[in-house]
Protein backbone atom coordinates (compact mmCIF):
# COMPACT_ATOMS: atom_id res chain seq x y z
CA UNK A 1 0.00 0.00 0.00
CA UNK A 2 2.65 2.17 0.81
CA UNK A 3 4.45 2.08 -2.94
CA UNK A 4 0.79 2.88 -3.96
CA UNK A 5 0.59 5.78 -1.83
CA UNK A 6 3.51 7.23 -2.78
CA UNK A 7 2.25 7.00 -6.54
CA UNK A 8 -0.96 8.93 -5.67
CA UNK A 9 0.70 11.82 -3.79
CA UNK A 10 2.73 12.06 -7.15
CA UNK A 11 -0.02 12.03 -9.26
CA UNK A 12 -2.10 14.35 -7.51
CA UNK A 13 0.62 16.41 -6.86
CA UNK A 14 0.91 17.41 -10.83
CA UNK A 15 0.37 20.40 -12.23
CA UNK A 16 -3.43 20.81 -11.77
CA UNK A 17 -4.13 19.70 -15.21
CA UNK A 18 -5.96 16.71 -13.65
CA UNK A 19 -8.72 18.94 -11.59
CA UNK A 20 -11.18 19.63 -14.55
CA UNK A 21 -13.66 21.63 -11.60
CA UNK A 22 -10.55 24.54 -11.91
CA UNK A 23 -10.04 24.49 -15.21
CA UNK A 24 -11.74 26.98 -18.07
CA UNK A 25 -12.36 25.29 -21.93
CA UNK A 26 -9.25 27.02 -23.30
CA UNK A 27 -7.27 24.94 -20.38
CA UNK A 28 -6.56 27.63 -18.22
CA UNK A 29 -6.67 27.46 -14.38
CA UNK A 30 -9.81 29.63 -13.43
CA UNK A 31 -9.96 31.37 -9.89
CA UNK A 32 -13.19 31.07 -7.77
CA UNK A 33 -14.01 34.63 -8.78
CA UNK A 34 -14.26 33.38 -12.32
CA UNK A 35 -15.74 30.39 -11.66
CA UNK A 36 -19.06 32.43 -10.45
CA UNK A 37 -18.96 34.56 -13.24
CA UNK A 38 -19.47 31.65 -15.34
CA UNK A 39 -22.25 30.56 -12.82
CA UNK A 40 -24.27 33.59 -13.14
CA UNK A 41 -23.65 34.48 -16.90
CA UNK A 42 -26.37 35.73 -18.56
CA UNK A 43 -27.28 34.59 -22.50
CA UNK A 44 -26.49 36.87 -24.98
CA UNK A 45 -29.23 37.52 -27.66
CA UNK A 46 -28.08 35.60 -30.33
CA UNK A 47 -26.88 33.14 -28.08
CA UNK A 48 -28.67 29.33 -28.31
CA UNK A 49 -30.90 28.60 -25.14
CA UNK A 50 -30.05 25.40 -23.13
CA UNK A 51 -32.35 22.97 -23.24
CA UNK A 52 -34.85 22.39 -20.04
CA UNK A 53 -33.90 19.34 -18.22
CA UNK A 54 -34.88 19.77 -14.80
CA UNK A 55 -38.57 19.42 -14.39
CA UNK A 56 -37.96 18.70 -10.80
CA UNK A 57 -37.08 22.15 -9.75
CA UNK A 58 -39.60 23.75 -12.12
CA UNK A 59 -41.95 22.78 -14.77
CA UNK A 60 -42.43 25.58 -18.02
CA UNK A 61 -46.13 26.72 -17.84
CA UNK A 62 -48.58 25.24 -20.20
CA UNK A 63 -50.23 27.43 -22.32
CA UNK A 64 -53.81 26.08 -21.34
CA UNK A 65 -52.84 27.30 -18.44
CA UNK A 66 -52.02 30.59 -18.99
CA UNK A 67 -54.98 31.04 -20.89
CA UNK A 68 -57.12 30.25 -18.49
CA UNK A 69 -55.39 32.86 -16.21
CA UNK A 70 -55.32 35.75 -18.43
CA UNK A 71 -58.84 36.77 -18.40
CA UNK A 72 -58.62 37.04 -14.48
CA UNK A 73 -54.97 38.99 -15.01
CA UNK A 74 -57.06 41.80 -17.05
CA UNK A 75 -60.79 42.01 -16.96
CA UNK A 76 -62.29 39.45 -13.93
CA UNK A 77 -59.94 41.54 -11.23
CA UNK A 78 -62.49 41.54 -8.60
CA UNK A 79 -61.67 40.54 -4.63
CA UNK A 80 -62.86 37.03 -4.35
CA UNK A 81 -64.52 37.63 -1.25
CA UNK A 82 -66.00 40.59 -2.06
CA UNK A 83 -69.86 40.05 -1.19
CA UNK A 84 -71.49 42.98 -2.76
CA UNK A 85 -70.24 43.40 -6.01
CA UNK A 86 -70.29 41.08 -9.37
CA UNK A 87 -66.50 41.64 -9.34
CA UNK A 88 -66.19 39.87 -6.33
CA UNK A 89 -68.78 37.21 -7.48
CA UNK A 90 -66.92 36.18 -10.60
CA UNK A 91 -63.66 35.98 -8.88
CA UNK A 92 -65.05 34.17 -6.82
CA UNK A 93 -67.18 31.49 -8.89
CA UNK A 94 -63.28 30.99 -10.63
CA UNK A 95 -62.08 30.23 -7.38
CA UNK A 96 -64.47 27.68 -6.63
CA UNK A 97 -64.40 26.14 -9.39
CA UNK A 98 -60.26 26.02 -9.03
CA UNK A 99 -60.68 24.37 -5.79
CA UNK A 100 -63.63 21.78 -7.24
CA UNK A 101 -60.27 20.83 -10.12
CA UNK A 102 -57.95 20.23 -7.33
CA UNK A 103 -60.23 18.54 -5.18
CA UNK A 104 -61.23 16.12 -8.36
CA UNK A 105 -57.63 15.26 -9.01
CA UNK A 106 -56.94 13.92 -5.65
CA UNK A 107 -60.45 12.26 -5.02
CA UNK A 108 -61.16 14.89 -2.28
CA UNK A 109 -64.52 17.83 -1.11
CA UNK A 110 -63.36 20.88 -2.36
CA UNK A 111 -64.17 22.32 1.05
CA UNK A 112 -60.93 20.15 2.07
CA UNK A 113 -58.61 22.52 -0.12
CA UNK A 114 -57.02 25.65 1.18
CA UNK A 115 -55.49 27.61 -1.11
CA UNK A 116 -51.46 28.89 -0.06
CA UNK A 117 -48.16 30.46 -2.01
CA UNK A 118 -46.54 27.06 -2.43
CA UNK A 119 -45.77 23.52 -1.31
CA UNK A 120 -43.15 25.23 1.20
CA UNK A 121 -46.33 27.08 3.42
CA UNK A 122 -48.62 24.28 3.25
CA UNK A 123 -45.73 21.94 4.88
CA UNK A 124 -45.26 24.61 7.11
CA UNK A 125 -48.93 24.96 8.08
CA UNK A 126 -49.57 21.42 8.05
CA UNK A 127 -46.43 20.89 10.90
CA UNK A 128 -46.28 23.90 13.11
CA UNK A 129 -49.97 24.04 12.72
CA UNK A 130 -50.60 20.12 13.74
CA UNK A 131 -48.01 19.89 16.40
CA UNK A 132 -49.19 23.42 18.00
CA UNK A 133 -52.75 22.72 17.96
CA UNK A 134 -52.20 19.72 19.76
CA UNK A 135 -49.16 20.39 22.09
CA UNK A 136 -50.95 20.29 24.96
CA UNK A 137 -51.06 16.15 24.90
CA UNK A 138 -48.84 15.48 22.01
CA UNK A 139 -45.43 16.35 21.48
CA UNK A 140 -43.73 13.94 18.93
CA UNK A 141 -43.49 14.22 15.40
CA UNK A 142 -41.94 11.30 13.19
CA UNK A 143 -40.32 12.55 9.51
CA UNK A 144 -37.66 10.96 7.61
CA UNK A 145 -34.39 12.13 6.89
CA UNK A 146 -34.85 12.62 3.08
CA UNK A 147 -37.65 15.19 3.04
CA UNK A 148 -37.51 18.64 1.84
CA UNK A 149 -35.75 21.50 3.52
CA UNK A 150 -38.79 23.03 4.29
CA UNK A 151 -40.11 20.06 6.47
CA UNK A 152 -36.79 19.36 7.74
CA UNK A 153 -36.42 23.52 8.98
CA UNK A 154 -40.07 23.37 10.39
CA UNK A 155 -39.17 20.53 12.35
CA UNK A 156 -36.43 22.11 13.61
CA UNK A 157 -38.08 25.04 14.81
CA UNK A 158 -40.64 23.13 16.27
CA UNK A 159 -37.31 21.20 18.45
CA UNK A 160 -36.59 24.70 19.92
CA UNK A 161 -40.29 25.19 20.78
CA UNK A 162 -39.95 21.78 22.50
CA UNK A 163 -41.38 19.26 20.41
CA UNK A 164 -39.28 16.26 20.03
CA UNK A 165 -38.50 15.55 16.12
CA UNK A 166 -37.52 11.80 15.11
CA UNK A 167 -35.84 12.25 11.66
CA UNK A 168 -36.26 8.54 10.85
CA UNK A 169 -33.63 7.22 7.84
CA UNK A 170 -33.95 5.23 5.08
CA UNK A 171 -33.24 2.01 3.44
CA UNK A 172 -30.38 1.85 0.50
CA UNK A 173 -32.98 2.48 -1.75
CA UNK A 174 -34.79 5.32 -0.22
CA UNK A 175 -37.63 3.53 1.14
CA UNK A 176 -38.70 4.10 4.49
CA UNK A 177 -38.86 0.79 6.69
CA UNK A 178 -42.55 0.19 7.73
CA UNK A 179 -41.43 -1.64 10.83
CA UNK A 180 -39.33 1.23 12.11
CA UNK A 181 -42.03 3.68 11.56
CA UNK A 182 -44.40 1.54 13.46
CA UNK A 183 -42.17 1.22 16.12
CA UNK A 184 -41.55 4.46 16.13
CA UNK A 185 -44.89 5.70 16.94
CA UNK A 186 -45.53 6.72 20.60
CA UNK A 187 -48.70 7.69 22.42
CA UNK A 188 -47.88 11.32 22.62
CA UNK A 189 -47.14 11.23 18.56
CA UNK A 190 -48.86 13.92 16.86
CA UNK A 191 -47.77 13.69 12.76
CA UNK A 192 -46.27 11.68 10.67
CA UNK A 193 -44.76 13.25 7.70
CA UNK A 194 -43.45 11.58 4.71
CA UNK A 195 -43.39 12.79 1.37
CA UNK A 196 -44.74 11.05 -1.65
CA UNK A 197 -42.47 11.16 -4.15
CA UNK A 198 -38.74 12.39 -3.42
CA UNK A 199 -37.39 15.62 -5.14
CA UNK A 200 -33.96 14.06 -5.80
CA UNK A 201 -34.13 10.49 -5.99
CA UNK A 202 -37.72 10.41 -7.52
CA UNK A 203 -38.49 7.39 -5.50
CA UNK A 204 -41.90 6.66 -4.20
CA UNK A 205 -42.61 6.24 -0.33
CA UNK A 206 -45.43 3.54 0.67
CA UNK A 207 -47.68 5.76 1.12
CA UNK A 208 -51.01 3.81 1.72
CA UNK A 209 -49.44 1.24 4.05
CA UNK A 210 -48.05 4.23 5.83
CA UNK A 211 -51.36 5.65 5.62
CA UNK A 212 -52.74 2.69 7.24
CA UNK A 213 -50.41 2.19 10.03
CA UNK A 214 -50.77 5.70 11.29
CA UNK A 215 -54.96 5.61 10.86
CA UNK A 216 -54.44 2.30 12.93
CA UNK A 217 -52.66 4.46 15.45
CA UNK A 218 -54.55 7.49 15.36
CA UNK A 219 -51.85 9.72 14.41
CA UNK A 220 -52.43 12.29 11.65
CA UNK A 221 -50.45 11.87 8.35
CA UNK A 222 -48.97 14.31 6.53
CA UNK A 223 -47.79 13.92 3.22
CA UNK A 224 -45.53 16.93 0.78
CA UNK A 225 -47.09 15.61 -2.52
CA UNK A 226 -45.51 18.78 -4.31
CA UNK A 227 -43.37 15.80 -6.55
CA UNK A 228 -46.20 13.62 -7.36
CA UNK A 229 -50.09 15.31 -7.87
CA UNK A 230 -50.66 15.07 -11.05
CA UNK A 231 -48.13 12.43 -12.14
CA UNK A 232 -48.88 9.68 -10.50
CA UNK A 233 -52.91 8.74 -9.85
CA UNK A 234 -53.64 9.87 -6.06
CA UNK A 235 -56.49 9.45 -3.74
CA UNK A 236 -56.42 10.84 -0.52
CA UNK A 237 -59.24 8.56 1.12
CA UNK A 238 -57.62 5.36 -0.47
CA UNK A 239 -54.18 6.33 1.25
CA UNK A 240 -55.57 7.43 4.41
CA UNK A 241 -53.71 10.46 3.69
CA UNK A 242 -55.08 13.52 6.47
CA UNK A 243 -53.06 16.41 4.72
CA UNK A 244 -51.36 16.76 1.88
CA UNK A 245 -49.22 19.66 0.24
CA UNK A 246 -49.10 20.86 -3.26
CA UNK A 247 -47.31 22.85 -5.60
CA UNK A 248 -48.89 24.67 -8.52
CA UNK A 249 -44.99 25.10 -10.41
CA UNK A 250 -44.18 21.63 -10.25
CA UNK A 251 -47.00 20.50 -12.30
CA UNK A 252 -47.52 23.34 -15.09
CA UNK A 253 -48.76 25.56 -13.49
CA UNK A 254 -48.06 29.14 -11.93
CA UNK A 255 -45.27 29.93 -9.28
CA UNK A 256 -46.83 31.21 -6.32
CA UNK A 257 -49.43 29.35 -5.77
CA UNK A 258 -50.25 26.05 -4.07
CA UNK A 259 -52.75 24.17 -1.57
CA UNK A 260 -53.07 22.09 1.62
CA UNK A 261 -55.54 19.32 1.45
CA UNK A 262 -56.94 19.33 4.96
CA UNK A 263 -58.81 15.93 5.93
CA UNK A 264 -62.73 17.16 7.29
CA UNK A 265 -63.40 13.88 8.61
CA UNK A 266 -62.24 12.72 11.08
CA UNK A 267 -61.34 16.30 11.38
CA UNK A 268 -57.48 17.32 10.99
CA UNK A 269 -57.13 21.11 13.55
CA UNK A 270 -54.52 23.45 12.37
CA UNK A 271 -53.06 26.24 14.39
CA UNK A 272 -52.74 29.19 11.59
CA UNK A 273 -49.69 30.50 10.47
CA UNK A 274 -51.49 34.13 9.53
CA UNK A 275 -53.46 36.08 11.36
CA UNK A 276 -56.04 38.16 9.37
CA UNK A 277 -59.36 38.57 7.43
CA UNK A 278 -60.23 34.84 8.04
CA UNK A 279 -60.13 33.87 4.52
CA UNK A 280 -59.51 29.98 3.39
CA UNK A 281 -61.68 29.38 6.92
CA UNK A 282 -59.36 30.61 8.97
CA UNK A 283 -56.68 28.56 8.36
CA UNK A 284 -54.87 31.28 5.72
CA UNK A 285 -55.93 34.71 5.76
CA UNK A 286 -54.60 36.80 3.21
CA UNK A 287 -56.54 37.49 -0.33
CA UNK A 288 -56.72 34.51 -2.63
CA UNK A 289 -55.14 35.46 -5.97
CA UNK A 290 -57.80 34.47 -8.01
CA UNK A 291 -55.50 34.46 -11.38
CA UNK A 292 -52.73 32.10 -9.57
CA UNK A 293 -55.60 29.69 -8.41
CA UNK A 294 -57.31 29.53 -11.91
CA UNK A 295 -54.03 28.77 -13.49
CA UNK A 296 -53.59 26.18 -10.23
CA UNK A 297 -56.88 24.64 -10.91
CA UNK A 298 -56.48 24.51 -14.86
CA UNK A 299 -53.13 22.77 -14.21
CA UNK A 300 -54.91 20.45 -12.04
CA UNK A 301 -57.70 19.45 -14.37
CA UNK A 302 -55.38 19.12 -17.37
CA UNK A 303 -53.01 16.99 -15.22
CA UNK A 304 -55.56 14.72 -14.86
CA UNK A 305 -56.32 14.74 -18.24
CA UNK A 306 -53.79 14.20 -19.49
CA UNK A 307 -51.90 11.72 -16.83
CA UNK A 308 -51.78 8.55 -18.81
CA UNK A 309 -50.35 10.23 -21.81
CA UNK A 310 -47.73 12.12 -20.21
CA UNK A 311 -46.84 9.21 -17.71
CA UNK A 312 -46.65 6.75 -20.51
CA UNK A 313 -44.44 9.25 -22.90
CA UNK A 314 -42.50 10.66 -19.82
CA UNK A 315 -41.35 6.46 -19.44
CA UNK A 316 -40.98 6.07 -22.84
CA UNK A 317 -37.73 9.19 -22.51
CA UNK A 318 -36.54 7.98 -19.54
CA UNK A 319 -35.92 4.64 -20.52
CA UNK A 320 -34.23 6.27 -23.46
CA UNK A 321 -31.83 8.25 -21.95
CA UNK A 322 -30.61 5.82 -18.85
CA UNK A 323 -30.00 2.90 -21.56
CA UNK A 324 -28.01 5.73 -23.75
CA UNK A 325 -26.29 7.25 -21.42
CA UNK A 326 -25.76 3.23 -19.17
CA UNK A 327 -24.93 1.67 -22.82
CA UNK A 328 -22.10 3.87 -23.24
CA UNK A 329 -20.12 4.60 -20.05
CA UNK A 330 -19.36 2.16 -18.24
CA UNK A 331 -19.99 2.62 -13.58
CA UNK A 332 -23.14 4.73 -13.77
CA UNK A 333 -25.40 4.07 -10.37
CA UNK A 334 -28.93 5.14 -10.23
CA UNK A 335 -29.77 6.19 -7.18
CA UNK A 336 -32.86 5.07 -5.39
CA UNK A 337 -35.10 2.18 -5.96
CA UNK A 338 -35.42 1.44 -9.38
CA UNK A 339 -39.16 -0.08 -9.13
CA UNK A 340 -40.93 2.20 -6.92
CA UNK A 341 -40.32 5.49 -8.36
CA UNK A 342 -41.67 8.28 -10.58
CA UNK A 343 -39.87 8.08 -14.03
CA UNK A 344 -39.15 11.25 -14.77
CA UNK A 345 -36.61 11.92 -11.94
CA UNK A 346 -33.28 10.15 -12.49
CA UNK A 347 -30.54 10.56 -10.86
CA UNK A 348 -27.22 9.41 -11.70
CA UNK A 349 -24.08 9.25 -10.23
CA UNK A 350 -20.85 8.99 -12.45
CA UNK A 351 -17.94 7.62 -10.37
CA UNK A 352 -14.58 9.30 -10.87
CA UNK A 353 -16.42 12.18 -12.20
CA UNK A 354 -16.90 15.77 -10.04
CA UNK A 355 -20.98 16.11 -10.71
CA UNK A 356 -19.94 20.15 -10.45
CA UNK A 357 -17.07 19.93 -12.92
CA UNK A 358 -20.05 17.55 -15.13
CA UNK A 359 -22.80 20.48 -14.68
CA UNK A 360 -20.23 23.19 -15.70
CA UNK A 361 -19.04 20.85 -18.95
CA UNK A 362 -22.84 20.38 -20.01
CA UNK A 363 -23.59 24.20 -20.29
CA UNK A 364 -26.15 23.31 -22.98
CA UNK A 365 -28.27 21.71 -20.97
CA UNK A 366 -30.03 23.14 -17.91
CA UNK A 367 -29.69 20.03 -15.23
CA UNK A 368 -28.65 20.38 -11.36
CA UNK A 369 -27.30 18.07 -8.67
CA UNK A 370 -29.97 17.91 -6.68
CA UNK A 371 -32.74 20.43 -4.83
CA UNK A 372 -32.40 24.22 -6.34
CA UNK A 373 -32.29 25.09 -3.04
CA UNK A 374 -29.35 23.89 -2.19
CA UNK A 375 -27.73 23.42 -5.58
CA UNK A 376 -25.27 27.07 -4.91
CA UNK A 377 -23.46 24.95 -2.16
CA UNK A 378 -20.81 22.22 -3.47
CA UNK A 379 -22.09 19.75 -0.45
CA UNK A 380 -22.99 16.99 -1.71
CA UNK A 381 -26.77 16.15 -1.22
CA UNK A 382 -28.12 15.39 2.16
CA UNK A 383 -30.31 12.74 0.45
CA UNK A 384 -27.88 10.93 -0.87
CA UNK A 385 -25.80 10.77 2.18
CA UNK A 386 -29.15 9.99 3.83
CA UNK A 387 -29.42 6.66 1.08
CA UNK A 388 -26.26 5.83 2.40
CA UNK A 389 -24.59 6.51 -0.97
CA UNK A 390 -20.57 6.98 -0.60
CA UNK A 391 -18.92 10.03 -0.12
CA UNK A 392 -17.73 10.33 -4.02
CA UNK A 393 -20.66 8.84 -5.42
CA UNK A 394 -22.67 11.56 -4.21
CA UNK A 395 -20.51 14.34 -4.91
CA UNK A 396 -21.36 12.82 -8.53
CA UNK A 397 -24.38 12.84 -8.81
CA UNK A 398 -26.62 14.81 -11.62
CA UNK A 399 -30.41 14.74 -11.37
CA UNK A 400 -32.08 14.56 -14.87
CA UNK A 401 -36.19 15.93 -15.21
CA UNK A 402 -38.06 14.91 -17.69
CA UNK A 403 -41.62 16.03 -17.97
CA UNK A 404 -44.58 16.91 -20.82
CA UNK A 405 -42.22 19.08 -23.49
CA UNK A 406 -39.17 17.11 -23.45
CA UNK A 407 -38.57 15.73 -27.07
CA UNK A 408 -36.64 12.56 -27.69
CA UNK A 409 -34.13 15.29 -29.86
CA UNK A 410 -33.17 16.99 -26.26
CA UNK A 411 -32.70 13.46 -24.46
CA UNK A 412 -30.56 12.56 -27.46
CA UNK A 413 -28.77 15.32 -27.47
CA UNK A 414 -28.08 15.02 -23.76
CA UNK A 415 -27.07 11.98 -23.56
CA UNK A 416 -24.72 12.52 -26.26
CA UNK A 417 -23.46 15.03 -24.74
CA UNK A 418 -23.17 13.65 -21.18
CA UNK A 419 -21.22 10.48 -22.49
CA UNK A 420 -18.91 12.64 -24.66
CA UNK A 421 -18.12 14.74 -21.13
CA UNK A 422 -18.33 11.91 -18.66
CA UNK A 423 -15.75 10.39 -20.65
CA UNK A 424 -13.33 13.39 -21.52
CA UNK A 425 -13.41 14.47 -17.45
CA UNK A 426 -12.67 10.50 -16.93
CA UNK A 427 -9.54 10.76 -19.00
CA UNK A 428 -8.61 13.94 -17.14
CA UNK A 429 -8.81 12.17 -13.67
CA UNK A 430 -5.88 10.47 -12.26
CA UNK A 431 -9.08 8.30 -10.34
CA UNK A 432 -10.09 6.89 -13.32
CA UNK A 433 -6.35 6.04 -13.93
CA UNK A 434 -5.68 4.34 -10.87
CA UNK A 435 -8.83 2.37 -11.02
CA UNK A 436 -8.19 1.05 -14.95
CA UNK A 437 -4.63 0.33 -13.48
CA UNK A 438 -6.46 -1.95 -10.66
CA UNK A 439 -6.06 0.14 -7.40
CA UNK A 440 -8.75 0.10 -5.21
CA UNK A 441 -9.48 3.61 -4.10
CA UNK A 442 -10.33 2.27 -0.76
CA UNK A 443 -7.02 1.26 0.47
CA UNK A 444 -5.96 4.69 -0.19
CA UNK A 445 -5.11 6.56 3.06
CA UNK A 446 -5.32 10.38 1.74
CA UNK A 447 -4.69 12.05 4.97
CA UNK A 448 -2.00 11.73 7.16
CA UNK A 449 -3.98 11.74 10.36
CA UNK B 1 -69.02 9.32 -39.95
CA UNK B 2 -71.09 11.19 -42.78
CA UNK B 3 -68.77 12.22 -45.19
CA UNK B 4 -69.33 16.22 -44.80
CA UNK B 5 -68.07 15.26 -41.07
CA UNK B 6 -65.61 13.31 -42.01
CA UNK B 7 -63.78 16.80 -44.42
CA UNK B 8 -64.88 18.70 -41.27
CA UNK B 9 -62.80 16.90 -39.25
CA UNK B 10 -59.95 16.85 -41.42
CA UNK B 11 -60.01 20.51 -42.33
CA UNK B 12 -59.50 20.92 -38.55
CA UNK B 13 -57.00 18.27 -38.15
CA UNK B 14 -54.87 20.49 -41.12
CA UNK B 15 -55.74 23.69 -39.16
CA UNK B 16 -54.53 22.86 -35.97
CA UNK B 17 -51.26 21.42 -37.09
CA UNK B 18 -51.22 24.74 -39.18
CA UNK B 19 -51.38 26.50 -35.92
CA UNK B 20 -49.42 24.63 -34.08
CA UNK B 21 -46.42 25.10 -36.34
CA UNK B 22 -46.56 28.52 -35.54
CA UNK B 23 -45.38 28.39 -32.04
CA UNK B 24 -42.20 30.16 -31.72
CA UNK B 25 -41.23 28.12 -28.32
CA UNK B 26 -39.64 25.09 -29.62
CA UNK B 27 -41.34 23.09 -26.56
CA UNK B 28 -44.75 24.14 -26.95
CA UNK B 29 -44.25 23.77 -30.66
CA UNK B 30 -43.42 20.32 -30.60
CA UNK B 31 -45.90 19.47 -27.68
CA UNK B 32 -49.03 20.69 -29.57
CA UNK B 33 -48.07 18.64 -32.87
CA UNK B 34 -47.54 15.72 -31.22
CA UNK B 35 -50.30 16.41 -28.93
CA UNK B 36 -53.07 16.86 -31.85
CA UNK B 37 -51.81 13.94 -33.67
CA UNK B 38 -52.05 11.37 -31.26
CA UNK B 39 -55.33 13.01 -30.29
CA UNK B 40 -56.39 12.54 -33.78
CA UNK B 41 -54.96 9.20 -33.79
CA UNK B 42 -56.49 7.94 -30.59
CA UNK B 43 -59.93 9.10 -31.94
CA UNK B 44 -59.76 7.82 -35.09
CA UNK B 45 -62.46 4.73 -34.61
CA UNK B 46 -64.63 7.02 -32.77
CA UNK B 47 -68.03 6.55 -34.98
CA UNK B 48 -70.90 7.82 -32.48
CA UNK B 49 -72.24 11.02 -34.08
CA UNK B 50 -72.58 12.86 -30.55
CA UNK B 51 -68.83 11.88 -29.41
CA UNK B 52 -68.14 13.34 -32.88
CA UNK B 53 -69.26 16.45 -32.22
CA UNK B 54 -68.28 16.97 -29.50
CA UNK B 55 -64.46 16.27 -29.55
CA UNK B 56 -64.98 18.65 -32.88
CA UNK B 57 -65.95 21.01 -30.76
CA UNK B 58 -63.20 20.54 -28.41
CA UNK B 59 -60.78 20.77 -31.17
CA UNK B 60 -62.00 24.05 -32.26
CA UNK B 61 -61.54 25.71 -28.96
CA UNK B 62 -57.85 24.32 -28.75
CA UNK B 63 -57.57 25.91 -32.22
CA UNK B 64 -58.68 29.09 -30.64
CA UNK B 65 -56.48 28.84 -27.99
CA UNK B 66 -53.56 27.64 -29.77
CA UNK B 67 -54.04 30.97 -31.93
CA UNK B 68 -54.07 33.06 -28.94
CA UNK B 69 -50.85 31.41 -27.12
CA UNK B 70 -49.32 31.66 -30.55
CA UNK B 71 -49.65 35.87 -30.41
CA UNK B 72 -48.66 35.84 -27.43
CA UNK B 73 -45.84 33.95 -27.58
CA UNK B 74 -44.77 35.77 -30.43
CA UNK B 75 -44.65 39.17 -28.44
CA UNK B 76 -42.36 37.75 -25.88
CA UNK B 77 -39.75 35.46 -28.14
CA UNK B 78 -36.52 34.37 -26.40
CA UNK B 79 -33.37 32.88 -27.89
CA UNK B 80 -33.26 29.43 -29.87
CA UNK B 81 -32.67 26.26 -28.67
CA UNK B 82 -29.71 24.74 -28.90
CA UNK B 83 -31.29 21.47 -30.64
CA UNK B 84 -33.36 23.28 -33.02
Amino acid sequence: MLSSGRSVAVRLLRPASWLPLRQSSEGRPVSSQQKELIKKRTLEKDELRPLYMDFQATTPMDPRVLDAMLPYQVNFYGNPHSRTHAYGWESETAMETARKQVADLIGADPREIIFTSGATESNNMALKGVARFYHAKKRHIITTQTEHKCVLDSCRVLEAEGFSITYLPVQKNGLLDLELLEACIRPDTSLVSVMTVNNEIGVRQPIKEIGNICRSKGVFFHTDAAQAVGKIPINVSEWKVDLMSISGHKIYGPKGVGALYVRRRPRVRLEPLQSGGGQERGLRSGTVPTPLVVGLGAACSIAQQEMEYDHHRVSMLANRLVQKIMSEIPDVVMNGDPEQRYPGCINLSFAYVEGESLLMALKDVALSSGSACTSASLEPSYVLRAIGADEDLAHSSIRFGIGRFTTEEEVDYTAEKCVQQVQRLREMSPLWEMVQEGIDLKSIKWTQH
Amino acid sequence: MAASTRSQVIALYRMLLKESQKFPSYNYRTYALRRVRDAFTANRKVADPQSVERLVEDGRQALALIQRQVSIGTMFKAQKMVVE
